[in-house]
Order: C-alpha cells, then sequence, then structure tokens
C-alpha cells in the first residue's frame, strides 16, 4: 500500500485535466535567406519562407540540383506552395550555388 | 566538419548564440536557443514551424525527460493561444452517436497513466549514410514522460463503434497555410485503437501539456513513432475503410521490412507506414570526440528504449562487438518508458569506439550495421562513441 498511496495521489491532484487559457508568443529569428557566392537569394526568400523558416533549408545535407528539384515539386504539387515556375531557376540556383 | 555551407547555416543564428555539433558528415552546427515559450535550452533545428532537439545530456540527468526540455515537432503552424473550457473533442464517423466532448466530459471516465517513450521517425536522420532530405535531427528528437489522461477506447465507447469499422483517424488544430494543403491527420487500426494502452493525455509529467507540445490534448500510443501521437487533438473520425489520406497513404513510409532497411541504390519496393519503434540505447555521459584522463574503470552510462516491448538487456562492447559487457539496468518504469543502465569498461590509453546495444523483451536486438531508407525513419542500429582515453 505505501507504493500505490502515492501514486493514486498523483493521479488525484496532478491530472485533473487544465482549465487556464494558455497564451504564448512565437518568434522567428533566423531572417531572410542571405546572398551566397554572388548568387541572389530573392528567389528564395520570395517563394520558400511563406511555410517553414530559413533553417529548413540551410540544415540540409548537400543536395543535387535534382534533389532540389523533387523538393520544389513536393512543396508545389502536395503542400500548395504558390511558387511562379519562372522562379525555379533562380532558387536552384541559389540553393545549389557553392 | 566545417565547410562554407555550415558557416552560412550557423550565421542565420543570433550573435554569438551557442552552438551544438550533432557530429554529421556534415552541416551538424545548430544553435541553442531559450527563445521558445515554457521551453529552457533546445536545439534549434528549425523556428518555424518549430523543431526544437533535446540535448544528449538530457537524458543524463533522469529517467524522465523535462516538460521544458521536451523535443518539439510541427509540420503546420497551430494556434498560439488555447482556452481549455471552449475546447471541444468531436467525435464522428462510423459511430452510433456522434459526440463534442469538453475536457470535464472527459475527466469522466477512468483516468490512466503511462510512462511512454515520444520518439520521431525521423530521429537520428541527421547521421544516415548517404544522408537524406529532412528534418536534421540528431538522435534528441525523443523523450520520455508519464503520460495521464483516460483511454481512447473509453472515449469510443461513449460514441458507439458501429459493426464493420476498420480504422480511427485522429487530427488537431494544427493548418496548413495552403488550402490544398492535406490536413496532418494519423489513423490507427480499430483493434490498436481500442487497446488498452492508447490514450488521450491532457498531463505529462504531473503538469499540463506544454502548448508546443500539443495543450490541451494529445493522442499517446505507446510503442509506435511520435508521428501518431496526435497533438492539439480535437477531432477523432472513425472510418469504415481504410485511411487514403496523404499522410497515411504517401507520408511517413518505410520499406516494408522490420529494419525499414533498402539500399541506397535498389529500387524503392513495397512500402509501409511506419508503426513501431525499434530498441535503441544511447550513452549519454560521454560525447563523441571527448578525451578522458586514464583510470582503472570509466563509467559509461546511458538511456534505452525498448520500442513496443520493454528493455530486458543493455550490452557494452569496446572491441567492435567481439565481446559483451552486461551494464546494470536502472529502475523498470513500464515497457514503453525509458531504461537507464550504466557500466564501468577498463579502457587503456588510446582511441575507442563505445558501443551498446539494447535488447527487448520480444528477444529484438540492436544489429551492429545500420539500417537506411530514403526518407531517413526508423534508424535502429548500435551509434559508436568514438573517444579518446588519455
Amino acid at each position: 500500500m505505501r507504493l500505490i498511496l502515492p501514486l493514486a495521489a498523483v493521479a488525484l491532484i496532478a491530472a485533473a485535466p487544465p482549465s487556464r487559457p494558455l497564451a504564448v508568443t512565437l518568434s522567428d529569428a533566423e531572417g531572410l535567406l542571405p546572398e551566397r557566392y554572388g548568387v541572389s537569394a530573392d528567389a528564395a526568400n520570395a517563394n520558400c519562407l511563406a511555410c517553414h523558416s530559413a533553417a529548413m533549408i540551410t540544415a540540409q545535407p548537400r543536395l543535387s540540383r535534382v534533389q532540389w528539384g523533387e523538393t520544389i515539386a513536393k512543396m508545389r504539387n502536395v503542400y500548395g506552395a504558390p511558387i511562379d515556375p519562372s522562379d525555379d531557376k533562380a532558387i536552384l540556383d541559389w540553393l545549389v550555388a557553392d | 566538419m566545417l565547410t562554407r555551407r555550415t558557416l552560412i547555416a550557423s550565421a542565420l543564428a543570433a550573435p554569438a548564440a551557442a552552438q551544438v555539433d550533432l557530429g554529421f558528415a556534415d552541416n551538424g552546427l545548430r544553435p541553442i536557443t531559450r527563445a521558445f515559450p515554457q521551453k529552457a535550452e533546445m536545439i534549434l533545428q528549425r523556428s518555424s514551424p518549430p523543431l526544437l532537439e533535446t540535448p544528449l545530456s538530457v537524458f543524463d540527468a533522469d529517467d524522465f525527460t523535462p516538460n521544458d526540455r521536451f523535443f518539439v515537432r510541427w509540420h503546420y503552424p497551430f494556434p498560439t493561444r488555447i482556452d481549455p473550457a471552449q475546447h471541444r473533442l468531436c467525435i464522428s464517423g462510423h459511430v452510433g452517436r456522434p459526440l463534442s466532448l469538453s475536457l470535464a466530459d472527459l475527466a469522466r471516465l477512468p483516468r490512466v497513466a503511462i510512462a511512454a517513450v515520444n520518439q520521431c521517425a525521423g530521429n537520428g536522420r541527421g547521421l544516415f549514410a548517404p544522408r537524406v532530405a529532412g528534418a536534421q535531427w540528431g538522435n534528441g528528437a525523443m523523450g520520455n514522460a508519464l503520460w495521464e489522461g483516460v483511454r481512447l477506447k473509453d472515449v469510443l465507447a461513449l460514441a458507439g463503434v458501429k459493426a464493420g469499422a476498420v480504422a480511427v483517424r485522429c487530427g488537431g488544430l494544427d493548418a496548413p497555410i495552403a488550402q490544398t494543403a492535406p490536413d496532418f491527420e494519423k489513423s490507427l487500426p480499430i483493434d490498436h485503437a481500442l487497446s488498452d494502452d492508447v490514450m488521450i493525455a491532457w498531463a505529462m509529467n504531473g503538469q499540463p501539456l506544454p502548448l508546443l507540445n500539443g495543450f490541451p490534448l494529445r493522442l499517446v500510443v505507446p510503442g509506435w513513432y511520435s508521428t501518431y501521437w496526435v497533438k492539439m487533438l480535437d477531432h477523432i473520425e472513425v472510418l469504415a475503410k481504410p485511411d487514403d489520406g496523404y499522410w497515411m497513404a504517401r507520408a511517413y513510409l518505410q520499406p516494408a521490412n522490420a529494419l525499414a532497411d533498402i539500399a541506397p541504390d535498389a529500387p524503392p519496393g513495397p512500402r509501409v507506414p511506419v508503426t513501431t519503434m525499434r530498441p535503441r540505447a544511447l550513452i549519454t555521459n560521454i560525447t563523441s570526440g571527448a578525451k578522458l584522463p586514464a583510470r582503472p574503470f570509466t563509467p559509461v552510462q546511458g538511456v534505452a528504449l525498448g520500442g513496443d516491448h520493454g528493455v530486458t538487456a543493455v550490452e557494452l562492447s569496446a572491441d567492435g562487438g567481439r565481446h559483451w559487457l552486461p551494464a546494470q539496468l536502472g529502475p523498470d518504469h513500464g515497457r514503453y518508458s525509458f531504461r537507464r543502465f550504466r557500466s564501468a569498461l577498463a579502457l587503456p590509453p588510446g582511441r575507442h569506439a563505445i558501443l551498446a546495444r539494447a535488447r527487448n523483451a520480444a528477444g529484438v536486438e540492436q544489429p551492429l550495421v545500420q539500417n537506411w531508407n530514403p526518407s531517413g525513419y526508423n534508424r535502429a542500429g548500435i551509434e559508436p562513441v568514438r573517444m579518446e582515453i588519455l
């Protein structure tokens, strides 16, 4: 019974559902993607950051132009990203700039 | 490895922010952040929608992962203000009586508590070789908590599941920005949904869920990957046919074998949804690259999970797996919980690779060679810690 009592007490006291409203503030301190090796990030910034912050891109391992092209297609076709097809080349140029 | 790409990634961090090296082959530096509500120090993978990783040192300190260090993973934006008194959980579909339940309604059901590991299906993805695209987690996209709430089956019983039900689809308050994007919804087979272990939780570790971990309600599916643990749960639909939605039929799929293993150059082959976790052991008191002073015995300790069965053994090897030494297991909080282990190895001066492998009650053991798949799911192999005794 010694073991059961504290557990029962926890269940009675701690496990009541929350009743007070909860409000938080989120911040995105990542900002815009930078120009790199002279290639402008304007197209990537205009098309890629509406749904996710910059680190989603910069945290990726080295991916080929074909792999990044597949990613753009997935963002457009699955997630409904309104990426202007005429921007694809400029986005890809920045993604693989090295 | 410091490369031009790494420098670009780190340049995005706040000035002079502390960083952690997750040990990837490339681009593994991440900022440490304290900028997120109800969270202390976390590894920043992405601000929006948030991806926050738990530093491995947190697992070294306790069997249960503190709420303010628990990892965070969202696909879509979500409300940042929630009044639990207004929150409703809707039960619909193939039921006798569709319901809209308040938290007070749920509180009238029998209470349950279970200790269980919550682990992202992509935990450790950044360590995959060859590398794969996706959230680049180290091994900190997991945590262990005591979850409290009610059983899913008791909630479903209130609505009356009709004969012929095959699955239960769950969704939360998160929603995509583009209207054509698929709502994030996950399904459990009906038999699983009606089992004793699956629950709807409103508390973790004795406190309300942090908002970033799914306040005010989340599904808890012990032994299964976190993708099923739907956060901010607000609707449950009982289905009379299999779920053909995007998040079940096209995403979170793995090669159709137990280890989710396929050769990088092989054709895709049949795929199935990721479901159960595998046993894993992680050394938490020595980081890779550490240089430690020589002593008669070097303490080695860490944390293990058994997947969908309890941890029964953790063994250590310092000779590439030729000889294994059983570690001492810590307290047993149940089959789905973390179980810590500790031991001490006689390590002479020089370089060493310390291996820790877990075994579960079903006899499943970690393989020496890592599994691989193109989505970076279900990482299951032994994680060597390479270190040096001076």
